[in-house]
């Protein structure tokens, strides 16, 4: 089946000024709402600092947490509870500390002052008993063989290590990481006699510590400077690649469009409050290659058809072209799309910036590719006077005796 | 062409069985469902935000390695002066790398100079700035870069002594980074890393030394006011390391120069006390070569303390009561991990330069098996978008395009199992990547075939020019995604190259299939085709 028609002949070129309005007003708000924050929302690998993830069994007493931190003094620390579209239920909280001084003292001394208010504000557990929730399987296997509840005597350790594997497991994958009660743990397998002997040395805590992240200052210095440049260092070699494949004016272009399309990412970041972090800056480039790879396309018609067309004008053969491939363009953006749509939103909230950065990406680089680079090369011919007849085949530039410009634009290379 | 097309399609099969070998034959050959989960489990590596795991970056103090070098000039050059008689006023260490020899005897300049060139040939000389007979002696440059890079070595070997003693699966230590004297340690499965970074910051500096002074001093005033206000030579004064509730210590006076270094050391281990039940202690033994020395030192020194010093502070001084060669202990109040982990430390070996922590992550279990779930549901959804999309757009050639995509995903997942390369969560992103630009190829190969056939060529020429047409387009379009890639690898660290690496093995891949097998699978279709026959695409 097929969804086009196609002989389309839409004018592409002649809509060059609505396609500029868009931008401008993306760009505009994206650039306002940066302005307005003062600075892009710097994810932890950037500014440095700890982050400490909590869950728990139930709704976290959000509130009561944030007037415990507070008490103990770090004043400064951001307790947010985590809502996501795919996890509503997530009983999750992250805690941010920012880094303080030059982080002469230890690295890890944030998060364990956040350790401490949290067991401060939540109670400290039973004397003389572990916390189940924060046990490893080793603690848990350890404990089983000392008191062994199944009598297996000398072989405990081969019989408890598999079984304390399981409890935890069952922790882990299936009650997500807290356990409310002991005896929850009967769905993983444990007898009763289990589970007396793991009630004496256990109890469950309220909370679990999911995922810690400590960044010192140099790290954060780094990276930020390291992004900056893997980030140019990729757009030059792109610029190369395609000034050799095709022209220079085709590869400035392009660089243009793919410029733009990383600021109006960034802009919609900093206005739906989206963090910038080591994945996003993947993203950024992986979306870089892709609007790239959508530009190629498009000029590649160009070429094949600067051949074909010898006698038309120039803003004609490039709409031509962008006609012709219109049905790839919709099919592999829409199927790409598709694809990290369904990462967005079923993908887990560890990648949500990152797949929002591709989701947006592969919007505007699809548009990029027609709205900006194609019509910028189609001014740079017309602002040389070679809008008339271009003639392809010749790789420099001469002008005919009669005045007339022989077209530039023809590739390097042969085919 | 019929026997042509047969090669490839065995070629092709070859290439289909090997990945399916790589990805579930190893190590043993599965004789049921469970044994092909096990073995794929086993075949995929998964990054520490998989399974859980502490990540950690730490730099090596390497500046303190050189200071030290220069403590131990000073030391010799103070020594050779004064045999050489040669007189001057101040002899003292300005930096790390540069000892500042204030007002030199202007005769003595000559042998000065002498000395330094020939004793001390790694020492650049020059005249002080501003002082009128002054010399500043600089450490040369490639000396101190050798001194660092020997000290990350050390250090990193030391490290690695130290995790792998612990028992942990698969650590990694590695350096890291462009050149800032940084290591990364990966320690899967650890969720609490207290444990392992106090054993990898450890100083673990053993020294056995004379005591001057049979008793401690309760401050560094006491122990100098007892000798006058100037320590007697080749003694130094030295903290205990257990201080009492008000965080007061007692000082000893002992010797510069130990007898026994941790370097001598044979073996250490955890023993429960004797003396102390319920307390541990750790027992050591020292190599021949040390034994020599020990058993006449003692000998002579019997009825006098010895200090156990640890890390530039004072475990115990116990008095020596006979002659022994070749074995000691520490006893403090250790605790069973305590002194485990001290034993550990000290057969590892010392660290040469101080650590400082610069990053640390840490993944529970638990986010981790959340990720993995994910991953994989976003992974199989977006496949199914797609394969349905396709099987929909271009009837039977969707199939093929199915066909060459499922090939991809197993190649690609092969190959990560194959290079040992490790799946991360933004690793399955790349995967979910490569499904969506991976049909991209196949796309601009169907939508040439078709314009082609709308051109009015026959089946087998629009599918030859649907493939001629659109290979150096795909082929572009590659290249642009991998460029990025490649940058991503070089700067990103373990997520962000997971994602790198199957996003390029990904589209090579992709290479192969789209158009490789693609056009084999068209080119037996149309063989089998009858000849007016119109192509379902």
């Amino acid at each position: 089946m097929d969804f086009f028609r196609h002989d389309v002949n839409f004018d592409w070129m002649g809509k060059t000024k609505y396609f500029v309005a868009l931008s401008l007003t993306l760009l505009i708000v994206g650039a306002a709402s940066w302005i307005h924050k003062g600075t892009l929302d710097y994810g932890i690998d950037f500014k440095g600092g700890t982050l400490v993830y909590v869950r728990f069994a139930s709704t976290p007493p959000v509130d009561k947490l944030r007037q415990g931190l507070v008490q103990q003094g770090l004043g400064e620390s951001v307790i947010q509870q985590i809502s996501d579209i795919a996890t509503p239920n997530a009983n999750e909280v992250v805690i941010y500390l920012p880094q303080r001084g030059q982080g002469n003292e230890a690295l890890d001394a944030g998060k364990g002052e956040i350790l401490n208010a949290l067991h401060a504000t939540l109670g400290a557990g039973e004397a003389g008993k572990q916390d189940f929730n924060e046990a490893s399987p080793d603690v848990v296997a350890d404990l089983l063989t000392r008191k062994d509840p199944l009598s297996a005597g000398a072989a405990g350790a081969t019989r408890y290590q598999p079984l304390a594997k399981q409890l935890t497991d069952y922790r882990d994958k299936q009650a997500r990481g807290v356990v409310p009660n002991i005896d929850d743990l009967r769905q993983a397998g444990a007898t009763p006699a289990v589970i007396s002997a793991l009630r004496d040395a256990f109890y469950t805590g309220p909370f679990a510590v999911v995922n810690v992240e400590i960044v010192g200052p140099k790290v954060g210095a780094d990276l930020r400077r390291q992004a900056v440049y893997v980030t140019l260092y990729a757009l030059a070699g792109m610029l190369v690649y395609i000034a050799l494949r095709f022209e220079l004016v085709y590869g400035a272009a392009a660089v243009l469009a793919v410029f733009h399309d990383v600021l109006i990412t960034l802009g919609l970041f900093s206005l739906l409050h989206f963090e910038i972090s080591l994945t996003v800056i993947a993203a950024l480039l992986t979306l870089v290659g892709y609007s790239m790879n959508d530009t190629i396309v498009i000029f590649d018609r160009i070429r094949e058809n600067l051949r074909l067309m010898r006698r038309e004008p120039f803003a004609t053969i490039v709409n031509r072209s962008i006609n012709q491939t219109l049905s790839r363009t919709i099919l592999t953006s829409g199927l790409t799309f598709m694809t990290v749509l369904v990462l967005f939103l079923m993908g887990g909230q560890v990648l949500r910036s990152f797949s929002f950065a591709l989701v947006v990406g592969i919007l505007v680089g699809t548009y990029s590719s027609f709205g900006i680079a194609a019509p910028l090369v189609v001014a740079w011919n017309r602002w040389r006077g070679q809008g008339a007849v271009p003639v392809s085949g010749t790789t420099s530039g001469s002008k005919t005796r009669t005045g007339e410009a022989q077209g530039r634009l023809a590739p390097a290379g042969r085919r | 062409m019929e026997s042509n097309l047969k090669w490839k399609v065995i070629f092709i099969t070859l290439v289909v069985l090997l990945c399916l070998f790589g990805l579930v034959g190893l190590p043993t050959v599965p004789t049921s469902l469970a044994q092909v989960r096990d073995n794929f489990s086993k075949r995929i590596k998964l990054g520490l935000d998989l399974q859980g795991g502490t990540h950690l970056i730490l730099q090596v103090q390497v500046n303190e390695a050189v200071g030290l070098q220069t403590d131990q000039t000073i030391d010799h050059l103070s020594t050779q002066l004064r045999d050489k008689n040669i007189r001057y006023d101040d002899l003292r260490k300005v930096s790390d790398t540069q000892i500042l020899v204030h007002n030199l005897a202007a005769e003595s300049t000559a042998t000065f100079r002498d000395l330094v060139g020939s004793s001390f040939p790694e020492w650049d000389l020059a005249p002080a700035p501003g002082e009128q007979s002054g010399y500043l002696l600089t450490l040369k440059p490639s000396t101190v870069a050798a001194i660092q890079a020997q000290t990350m070595a050390q250090s990193e070997d030391t490290i690695r002594r130290r995790i792998d003693a612990l028992g942990l699966t698969e650590p990694v230590v590695a350096p890291y980074g462009q050149g800032d004297n940084e290591i990364i340690v990966e320690l899967p499965g650890e969720g609490d890393p207290n444990r392992a970074k106090s054993v990898i910051q450890a100083g673990g500096q053993l020294e056995l030394r004379r005591v001057e002074d049979p008793n401690p001093y309760p401050s560094e005033a006491a122990a100098l006011g007892a000798h006058g206000g100037i320590l007697p030579p080749g003694t130094e004064l030295l903290p205990s390391k257990t201080t009492d509730a008000t965080g007061q210590g007692s000082w000893y006076l002992v010797d510069r120069s130990p007898i026994i270094t941790g370097r001598d050391l044979r073996n250490a281990v955890a023993t429960p006390s004797t003396d102390n039940p319920g307390s541990y202690e750790v027992n050591f033994t020292l190599s021949t070569d040390a034994a020599r020395r020990f058993g006449p030192f003692t000998e002579q020194n019997v009825g006098r303390p010895m200090a156990i010093v640890l890390d530039r502070k004072v475990v115990s001084a116990p008095v020596i009561q006979s002659r022994i060669e070749d074995s000691g202990r520490i006893t403090g109040r250790f605790g069973q991990q305590e002194s485990n982990d001290l034993a550990l430390v000290l057969r590892a070996g010392a660290l040469p330069a101080s650590i400082r922590y610069l990053e640390e992550r840490t993944v529970g279990p638990s986010l981790g098996a959340d990720s993995i779930r994910h991953g994989v549901q976003a992974s199989v959804i977006s496949l199914m978008v797609v394969l349905i999309f396709m099987v929909f757009y271009y009837r039977l050639s969707g199939v093929n395009a199915v066909v060459a995509l499922l090939l991809n995903l197993v190649i690609l997942m092969a190959a990560l199992a194959y290079f040992g390369a490790v799946l991360t969560l933004p690793g399955i992103a790349g995967v979910i990547l490569t499904i969506g630009m991976g049909v991209d190829s196949n796309v601009l190969i169907f939508e040439r075939i078709r314009e082609e056939l709308r051109a009015g060529k026959a089946p087998p020429s629009a599918v030859d020019m649907g493939f001629k047409r659109a290979f150096l387009t795909i082929i572009d379009t590659h290249v642009t995604t991998v460029v990025s890639a490649v940058f991503l690898f070089v700067f990103g660290t373990g997520p962000v190259r997971g994602f790198a690496v199957t996003l390029t093995i990904g589209l090579i891949a992709n290479l192969f299939t789209a158009v490789y097998v693609s056009r084999v699978i068209f080119d037996w279709h149309l063989a089998k085709m009858q000849r007016q026959a119109a192509l379902s695409i």
